[in-house]
């Protein structure tokens, strides 16, 4: 058994290891509000657009020379995956369920005999992806400066993307984030924004638009704005995951810490009355002999 | 009847403008300025760096724009924008500093003729706000 030094150590460790993560929690708490609704602030302008260009492709008039931002290079050969994680580690397991689901799409395109690239948007993605597949990362993208998720980053990312697409360096693009459902629920996602998949056109209309200029011509210059606001909406949902993921994690931490303080004090008390009860009969047994 | 119809301005981060007593808009659309009123054909188009002015009850409001699309539709008129300023609240030196850095643009010597058309465009609103 330990003894009373030690196990008091010990107690005094885990206190400040649980002030610690209850520090982080009330941080995330804070920041999680703040990015939670600048997620809902900013689902408005990715909705809209999303319904422009549907009633754009719907209204687009020769199919065939549609831009290729749109109908996709015509070959399904070199997969683009970018995938995108937090810059910072302690937040559960938000990076590590990005990751699966992104490991499982490679797989699959490895089974596929497809080939694969891969850009990394946060460091810890990065680190987890590079030494399995070290060889296929092209870029590695970084925001650690910036405070908050904002356009202008997204519009970077954005734009390497659509140089490389316009290289002919791929032919199909996926972005993987986390979809903030709650605090405790976030999904992981993997959603196609080269060529972009306009199927689900549940509410699709039948008015008809007059253009000005034509159609292709919005169309070449309203495609790539509309990758890059995927982009920002995919790092708006991410950045409010994290938090999220981070303050149950932490408050996980916490709750795990108060218990294990509980057992060592038990335990420390139990000990100490131990060594109580031995004195006292020492002294006593020695009383008697006399 | 009313004469009124409703505009909805959205930037990437916000709801930037929602107004429902709206009875002219002014947007600089890619190929020239377009006034719109109620019961505009249904359209969609895109901008060009310049001002938008919107003429309502409660007075007239002027933006400064760099870039967006208009869609007009069952009189809601919506505009997509990722650069908006409001000109009664813009500072001269924030004026400046857009000046400047479209000016770098132009100069840049690898640019392709649109960009170097927006930016050159950039300017010359910029300059007769100043």
């Amino acid at each position: 058994m330990a003894s009373l030094d030690d196990l008091k150590k010990r107690i005094t460790s885990v206190k400040s290891t649980q002030k610690i993560t209850k520090a982080m929690k009330m941080v995330a708490a804070a920041k999680l509000k703040r990015a939670q609704e600048s997620a809902e602030k900013g689902r408005p302008y990715s909705e809209k657009m999303n319904n422009v260009i549907l009633n754009l492709s719907n209204g687009i008039s020769d199919k065939d020379n549609a831009p290729k931002l749109l109908s996709g290079s015509g070959k399904e050969q070199i997969h683009l995956c970018v995938v995108m994680t937090s810059d910072r580690g302690l937040c559960g397991g938000f990076n590590a369920n990005i990751i699966k689901k992104a490991k499982s799409h490679f797989a699959k395109l490895a089974r596929e005999g497809k080939e694969l690239k891969i850009v990394t948007v946060g460091s810890k993605g990065n680190d987890q992806l590079k030494r399995a597949y070290g060889d296929k990362i092209i870029e590695n993208i970084s925001f650690k400066n910036s405070k908050n998720a904002n356009y202008f980053d997204a519009d970077k990312v954005g734009k390497i993307i659509i140089e490389k697409f316009e290289k002919e360096e791929f032919d199909i693009c996926t972005i993987f984030y986390n979809q903030f459902k709650n605090v405790i629920t976030q999904i992981p996602q993997a959603q196609q924004i080269i060529p972009l998949n306009t199927v689900d056109d549940e509410n699709k209309s039948d008015e008809t638009y007059e253009f000005e200029p034509d159609e292709d011509e919005i169309l070449n210059n309203l495609l790539p704005k509309n990758i890059s606001t995927q982009i920002f909406k995919a790092m708006l949902e991410n950045s409010a995951s994290e938090q999220g993921a981070r303050m149950s994690a932490m408050d996980n931490a916490t709750r795990n810490a108060g218990e294990m303080v509980d057992k060592l004090t038990i335990e420390y008390n139990r000990s100490r009355q131990a060594a109580i009860t031995k004195e006292l009969i020492e002294i006593i047994s020695g009383a008697e002999s006399l | 009847m009313s004469e009124e119809f409703k505009i909805e301005i959205v930037n990437p981060e916000k709801s930037f403008l929602s107004k429902d007593d709206v009875t002219e808009v002014i947007v600089p659309a890619f190929e020239g300025e377009m006034g719109i009123l109620k019961d505009h054909i249904s359209i969609i188009s895109f901008l060009k760096p310049g001002i938008i002015t919107i003429f309502s009850k409660s007075g007239e409001d002027k933006f400064y724009v760099e870039d967006g699309i208009v869609e007009f539709k069952s009189n809601n008129l919506s505009v997509l924008t990722s650069s908006i300023f409001n000109l009664k609240e813009m500072e001269k030196s924030k004026l400046q500093d857009l000046i400047k850095t479209a000016e770098e643009e132009s100069n840049k010597l690898e640019i392709s003729d649109q960009s170097k058309y927006l930016a050159d465009q950039k300017i010359e609103v910029l300059k007769t706000l100043n």
